[in-house]
């Protein structure tokens, strides 16, 4: 079995707060290795449960997204013991960086792109689980690829999916705070052209609800 | 608020606190002393904290706790400038007794009052205490869990609880068992000390999504796990806090990654507990990043934080005038121009 030693040259590319990405060579194929390292401030036990849980997760769900006519990497390896997976590199750049700086037609257009991409997994029974614009990267062929599915799951509830866009909304406001509330307006209509909108109308009615259960929301009931 | 225009020459802000159970008077000086921070905490007889009472409390207790910041102080109330009360979120009636008292003290003595959200309240004590610039700041209490970090103009939430904040999941937890709130022992300490004798780790539900978190089915597990009779009370409590601490430091760290921050501020009444400080200490520290704990005095709920950001508020030319000084009960901490940072 080939693990992560055995590999040279692996760059790290990324430090993120749950994996690191290295980008390597691996078997004359340019790779991400997604580690998720042990986390020191957690248990043994319990860091161990969720690291292998989200390493076996991870690459079923990106397979299912495939089925559901959404663009992921590859998957080459899953490696349970290290807690890494093995994944074809996706050239291109990362959607929170292109969508600062589009035109408004462009970020538009993308934005749609987004919503349509959401709902055709709503439609499968997936739920991204950490729907950010970093975790969404736009080929040069104009590709839309979603990553990290770490915190995904198949669930085919009104309730997950609520809070699957409710996450999205939040990470606009965070991210892209000039113009969230228009991004967040053609990610709904993307996705309510291939959900339907009838089903569309329960998800956003479900979305006002989860964001009533916040502790400090202003539309919140009494 | 409205713009004042002028210059200010004045010294002193008293700052009033009372969104939930404690009533507390702080008075800073303009250039960021703290002179007095004196309160009163109400502690209900048997469950949690009731509205009422807890605002009839702050009612009885409002003028021995002005006189002892006051006399604290050395300061005499005509040598105030500018009252700042705490105008939001929290409980209506606990929020709306020290908004009474502010409004009647600022008009008595014919200087402007300033509202004050409570949550950036906490941030800019935090930062004034421990000298943190830049935080992505935790702010753990019985009402608020919250992950925030400064990004043109405003305090944006990064992450935060879906559903109940950490010290309510701890408190419940802790009369579901029990154990009684105490003077000088809150019931997050109580659950601190019994985990500290904690040996088994027990699995309980693990809810991160995306950079927020819920608590409610953790709480749940918990209490039906404790119902069931079979762990010992101290491997509930050490498994409760593992699991709640790793989830509010997991998503902690993802917004230190986000955010580019190179520090971390804990704040809130959680921000005691020494376990949960050592594991954000940790992730800290693999950032490369600074780490501070707000002393307890100033992490709790206290009138010296809102006195202070009354003095930033102030400074900056924000006052409240009496006809718009009604209550916020949900005012959050991402709305609210910051307009005393650059």
């Amino acid at each position: 079995m080939d693990t992560i030693d055995k590999i040279d040259e692996a760059k790290l590319l990324k430090k993120g707060a749950e994996a690191s990405l290295l980008l390597a060579d691996w078997h004359g194929r340019r790779v991400i290795i997604k580690v998720r390292i042990p986390k020191m401030y957690r248990p043994p036990a319990l860091d161990e449960r969720i690291r292998s849980y989200r390493t076996v997760h991870e690459p079923q769900l990106m397979h299912e997204a495939k089925t559901a006519g959404v663009p992921t990497p590859l998957i080459y390896m899953v490696n349970v013991p290290d807690a890494s997976i093995i994944m074809e590199y996706i050239e291109g750049q990362q959607v929170k960086q292109i969508l600062n700086k589009a035109s408004k037609v462009d970020r538009h257009d993308l934005c749609i792109r987004i919503g349509k991409s959401v709902g055709q997994l709503h439609n499968h029974g997936l739920i991204h689980g950490d729907l950010t614009t970093s975790n969404m990267i736009l080929t040069p062929e104009g590709k839309l690829f979603f990553v990290d599915f770490g915190l995904g799951e198949k669930n085919e509830e009104l309730e997950a999916q609520g809070v699957d866009l409710h996450l999205m909304k939040r990470a606009l406001q965070s991210t892209h705070y000039l113009f969230w509330e228009k991004c967040f307006k053609d990610v709904l209509c993307g996705y309510s052209s291939v959900v339907g909108i009838e089903v569309a109308e329960k998800v956003y009615e479900k979305i006002r609800e989860i964001e009533r259960r916040g502790r400090y929301v202003e539309e919140r009931k009494k | 608020m409205k713009k004042t225009g002028k210059d200010n020459s004045g010294n002193y802000c008293l700052g009033i606190e009372s969104s939930a159970d404690d009533f507390g008077v702080g008075i800073a000086t303009f250039n960021g002393e703290i002179l007095a921070n004196k309160s009163d905490s109400y502690i209900p007889i048997e469950g949690g904290i009731h509205p009422r009472e807890a605002a009839r409390h702050h009612a009885e207790v409002a003028d021995k706790v002005l006189h002892e910041a006051l006399v604290k102080a050395g300061v005499k109330p005509r040598e105030l400038s500018v009252i700042a009360f705490s105008q939001g979120p929290g409980l209506g009636p606990s929020l709306r007794t020290g908004a009474t008292v502010a409004r009647a003290l600022a008009s008595y003595l014919g200087i402007p009052l300033v509202g004050i959200n409570h949550s950036v309240a906490h941030i800019e004590i935090g930062k004034l205490k421990t000298g943190a610039q830049d935080p992505v700041t935790l702010y753990v209490s019985g009402g608020n869990t919250m992950v925030t970090a400064f990004e043109s103009g405003r305090y944006r939430v990064f992450g935060e609880t879906l559903d109940i904040a950490l010290g309510n999941c701890l408190d419940v937890f802790a009369r579901e068992a029990g154990l009684k709130h105490r003077k000088g022992l809150p019931l997050g300490a109580a659950i601190e000390q019994l985990a500290s004798k904690g040996e088994k780790l027990v699995m309980l539900p693990y809810v991160v999504k995306g950079m927020d978190l819920s608590l409610s089915g953790l709480l749940t597990s918990a209490t039906t796990a404790w119902q069931k009779g079979s762990y010992r009370l101290e491997d509930l409590c050490y498994s409760l806090q593992e699991h709640a601490f790793s989830m509010v430091t997991e998503i902690t760290e993802r917004a230190l990654a986000h955010a580019e921050k190179k520090e971390v501020l804990l704040t809130g009444g959680v921000a005691a507990n020494k376990r949960l400080q050592s594991m954000l200490a940790i992730i800290t520290q693999e950032h490369n990043a600074e780490f501070s704990v707000v002393p307890l005095e100033f992490a709790t709920d206290n009138g010296a934080m809102i006195a202070w950001t009354g003095v930033l508020a102030f400074r900056h030319g924000l006052v409240t005038p009496v006809d718009e000084s009604f209550v916020k009960l949900r005012w959050r901490v991402d709305k609210v121009d910051v307009r005393w940072i650059q």
